[in-house]
């Protein structure tokens, strides 16, 4: 090969670098091992990591352990999927661009909002997202939000504001609801846009056309996080005077993961539709006539308009947002309508199952779905110790993101959490706070 | 080299499929998953939440068999051209094979099922891999601090853009403009903008490296950064890198690379060693994350010291036992100079774990290896080309030796065959190739960017030099023949701009 290019060695090749900057030793990294000692490697690794199979998850805080089912990895999996670029050449994507038209349609469906992109990275960065569609929208560059909206995307959004010029305002709670008098007081003529979340953080349902139809007044726009999960039976964000529903993908099929990958969400009103962040896909037909897919309104996007892009998005979470359709698929529509009772069923016999035992009573007594908040009379670490060593992970502790809640406990129900188990975490979590108070005492 | 069909005439099998979506394949009652049954008293939903906060009618999901789904995504999935199935020469992508472990080791229940809200000291062995991938990276970098945060390039830029915003702040400097070339990505621009920043362009010289007198103009107290890619874009390696990177530096600027040419340096040299202060890394390029048809990657960061304090939070943190037993690892949300989160939780974490797996594979010497039998496959690739007829027609835009991927241009092809790079691309997805990256750099007329990695056998670079040169021979004799191609894809060219005009986003949306 080397005599085709008229080269005398490989070194050649690389004569365009300057000879101090050539690196002039191996790098210092251990020597590549055969893919048996590699498995055992990261097997190893993965030993040392207590998971929702190894002992009973209860933990939430913006991911769940919801069943994954077996038809979404035997898809995503497939080659044909897994392995191509994102789809620049239509007449050889057709698989991808379709499951994206597919993928918009859900999400929008779900949201009631009627434009919806293919994917943006997670949830809290798409928070962010849209809060630069909404300073370009209104011009203005203050941004209202609430402390229910998950901690991780209110410092998202602080870090990004930096960026934006803009500054973040936060509106608290009350009885564990965004406080609506507070929240208005918040709102004004500069005011780019509200932020809440649905089911908020501390998992309380919010009354999100309350909360928009103040934001409205100020001339602001409102965006709601929402767990796409609940949207079988929650009223869907479009129907309440929500401008942009954005979220967290993982419940709908997505692994835990550690945190990533999963898929961001991103709906909007119509008007919003030139403004749109990331990859969209749109019908067209070919030079015969046939039915087929492409990137559409490609001129938003970062490769052809630079400077003036709606967004910098490239690469996307494309693979993890087929999975999101595969799944909601799989579910289907009554599926996802009996699946948020059963949450919302399960998660009601938790709440007061637990806020009946001793040193235990509730953070909050608004509606909620599927996750709910505690307050201990016990230091929650030790709870949270003595739980572990039963097996169970009991749930996410409040204290870092809310000092107001140094005593706070968030429990997520999900339909892979039986009654059994409910009545095990409560059995648990009696004995610790008991004996983490008489240890107190 | 046979030819494939060169007429619309006879349909190829998939394009007689009739396209039906999901949505279009439901009947009502049928169903796959079920839902366990209820288990707990089954009170009525509005005695738990209020009626005005529920939903009155259902979502309209399809209502779809199990076996329907199967069927339907497989043939969807069949209208894909793959990595798997063919090469994939797209420039600037980096489309290398995605090995198969890393998909198995991603799947161990320690990875795929552990929650991100887990207590850090059960889930050290997450944390030792993300901390032992911050390391390598840094090692191939040659800058001494990362965060594995963004989620991919982009999000890396943006993450560094923020980080030089915090720096010069932190100096108490006001400084509006960044620089960057006119051949870059245009994610660098939109993320300059987004980051609150002002482009300025710099122009390319004669040799394809940047236009030092111009750098000289450029390069004033205003500047915040200059972002660049070296490997540039046109796949060259900069000759004056140190000189360029002291310019900025010496005016008060960041140095950040734009790490997506990384694949043809591994082990050869280092961007920390070129002066860059921020790097970030494509794992779903260099290091093997499968692209996934978009996504999911991952855009880690690596910076010098004087970037360090402003890093992402939580940090991971490694700590000595000193009591004999092993190193413990920790997040670290206590750095009050960071610049915050850009994301929830820590990362793209399975996607951490596949780049690790495929450092782990190839050590030091295998990565190093594979950027230089990347370098060498583009150049023979590029030589083989030069000796045909796309050394008449698909010329180099720079007349040298390139790197891990190398530019052509079109301009002769069109103004001597009447054939449009468009044209040739599409041609080539009838031969089972899919095209190189075409119109990109803006700078080259006609651009095809050709990046054919390190998995690529010398036969199958030959078999694509040989496609390329029967379809110039087809251009010769009927340019006709490559301006209606593709005709043998599931569907033929797309009216991408009536499809703009009157957008469908979505199924029953109408005229949308």
């Amino acid at each position: 090969m080397l005599k085709a290019i008229g080269a005398g060695s490989l070194d050649e090749l690389f004569a365009d670098i300057p000879a101090e900057l050539r690196l002039d030793r191996p790098l210092d990294l251990p020597d590549g091992r055969p893919e048996t000692e590699v498995f055992d490697h990261l097997a190893a690794l993965a030993s040392r990591n207590a998971h929702a199979d190894s002992e009973l998850c209860f933990l939430g805080a913006g991911m769940y352990d919801h069943y994954v089912p077996a038809i979404v990895d035997a898809i995503t999996q497939r080659s044909e999927f897994l392995t191509p670029y994102t789809p620049y050449q239509p007449e050889v994507s057709q698989g991808t661009l379709q499951a994206m038209f597919e993928f918009q349609t859900a999400m929008s469906e779900l949201t009631g909002l009627p434009v919806a992109n293919a994917s943006l990275y997670e949830g809290p960065s798409s928070v962010a997202s849209a809060a630069y569609l909404a300073i370009g929208a209104t011009g203005r560059r203050r941004l209202v939000a609430s402390r229910g909206l998950h901690p991780h995307a209110r410092e998202t959004l602080r870090t990004y504001a930096r960026g934006f010029g803009a500054e973040v305002v936060e509106v608290g709670l009350a009885g564990g609801l965004t406080d609506a008098a507070e929240l208005a007081a918040a709102v004004d003529g500069a005011t780019a846009a509200v932020f809440v979340q649905n089911p908020n953080f501390l998992g309380a349902v919010e009354d999100l056309e309350r909360l928009a139809a103040a934001a409205k007044e100020a001339g602001a726009l409102t965006v709601a996080a929402v767990d796409p999960i609940t949207l079988g039976i929650l009223r869907p964000p479009g129907d309440c005077g929500v401008d942009i529903a954005v979220g967290e993908g993982q419940p709908l099929g997505g692994r835990l993961d550690f945190g990533g990958p999963s898929f961001g969400f991103f709906c909007a009103a119509e008007e919003h539709l030139r403004r749109m962040p990331g990859r969209i896909a749109g019908e067209a037909a070919d030079a015969d006539g046939r039915r087929g897919f492409v990137l559409a309104l490609q001129t938003r996007e970062q490769h052809i308009r630079r400077e003036k892009a709606t967004h910098n998005i490239c690469t996307a979470q494309a693979l993890n947002a087929l999975g999101g359709i595969v799944y909601l698929a799989w579910l289907g529509k009554r599926g996802i309508v009996e699946l948020g009772e059963l949450l919302a069923r399960r998660t009601a016999y938790a709440r007061e199952r637990l806020a009946a035992i001793e040193g235990v009573e509730l953070l909050h007594d608004a509606p909620v779905v599927r996750e709910f908040a505690l307050r201990l009379d016990a230091p929650v670490a030790e709870v949270l110790e003595r739980c572990a060593a039963d097996g169970i992970a009991a749930g996410y502790p409040l204290a870092r993101d809310y000092p107001e809640h140094p005593d706070g406990l968030l429990v997520a129900i999900t339909e892979r959490r039986s009654r059994e188990d409910i009545d095990r975490l409560a059995e648990s979590l009696r004995a610790a706070v008991s004996e983490a108070v008489g240890v107190a005492a | 080299m046979t030819r494939p069909p060169a007429t619309a005439e006879i349909p190829a099998p998939q394009q007689r499929e009739r396209v039906v979506t999901i949505f279009e394949r439901s009947a009502p009652g049928r169903r796959a998953g079920t839902v366990p049954a209820c288990d707990v008293p089954e009170r009525p939903l509005a005695e738990l939440i209020p009626a005005r906060l529920l939903r009155e009618r259902p979502p309209e999901l399809p209502e779809v068999s199990e076996p329907e789904i199967v069927r339907h995504y497989n043939r969807l999935s069949r209208r894909n051209f793959d990595l798997d199935t063919g090469p994939y020469p797209l420039g600037s992508c980096t489309m290398k094979h995605n090995p198969r472990l890393n998909e198995r080791v991603a799947a161990l229940p320690g990875h795929a099922r552990l929650h991100p809200a887990q207590d850090p000291k059960r889930a050290q062995g997450a944390l030792e891999l993300m901390w032992r991938l911050e390391r390598a990276l840094c090692e191939i970098c040659g800058l001494p601090f990362a965060s594995l945060q963004p989620s991919a390039g982009s999000h890396g830029e943006l993450a560094g853009l923020l980080l030089t915003r915090a720096y010069h702040d932190d100096r108490g400097e006001r400084r509006t403009k960044v620089l960057i070339p006119d051949t870059a990505h245009g994610t660098n621009p939109a993320t300059v903008t987004m980051a609150g920043y002002e482009t300025v362009k710099v122009a390319t010289n004669e040799r394809g490296g940047i236009e030092l007198g111009d750098l000289r103009a450029k390069a004033t107290g205003e500047v915040a950064a200059l972002m660049l890619t070296n490997p540039n874009t046109l796949g060259l390696f900069d000759e004056n890198i140190a000189e360029i990177t002291r310019i900025v530096r010496d005016a008060g600027g960041v140095l950040y690379y734009d790490g997506a040419n990384l694949n043809a340096i591994m082990g050869r040299s280092r961007p920390g060693d070129m002066g860059f202060d921020i790097v970030h890394v494509n794992l779903h390029k260099s290091f093997s994350q499968p692209h996934g048809g978009g996504g999911p990657g991952a855009g880690p960061i690596c910076v010098s010291e004087r970037i360090e304090p402003y890093l992402p939070v939580p940090r991971v943190v490694r700590s000595e036992a000193g009591n004999g037993a092993g190193p413990s690892f920790a997040f670290d949300y206590e750095r009050p100079k960071s610049i915050g989160r850009l994301r929830g939780f820590a990362g793209n974490f399975g996607v951490f774990v596949r780049a690790y797996a495929y450092i782990a594979s190839l050590g030091g010497d295998g990565l190093a290896e594979a950027s230089e039998t990347a370098v060498l496959n583009a150049n023979y690739l590029l030589a083989r080309l030069r000796a045909g007829r796309a050394g008449r027609y698909l010329p180099p835009a720079f007349d040298r030796r390139c790197m891990h991927e190398f530019v052509l241009t079109g301009a002769p092809a069109k103004r001597e065959l009447g054939v449009r790079t468009l044209d040739i691309a599409k041609r080539l997805l009838d031969y089972g190739f899919h095209p190189p990256t075409i119109y990109f750099p803006l700078l080259v007329d006609e651009a095809l960017m050709f990046e054919p990695t390190e998995t690529e056998t010398r036969e199958g670079l030959d078999a694509l030099a040989d496609a390329i040169e029967a379809i110039l021979a087809e251009a010769e004799e009927d340019p006709e023949i490559l301006r209606s191609a593709p005709y043998t894809t599931p569907v033929r060219r797309l009216d991408e701009a009536a499809a703009n005009r009157r957008p469908v986003l979505r199924q029953g949306a109408g005229g949308g």
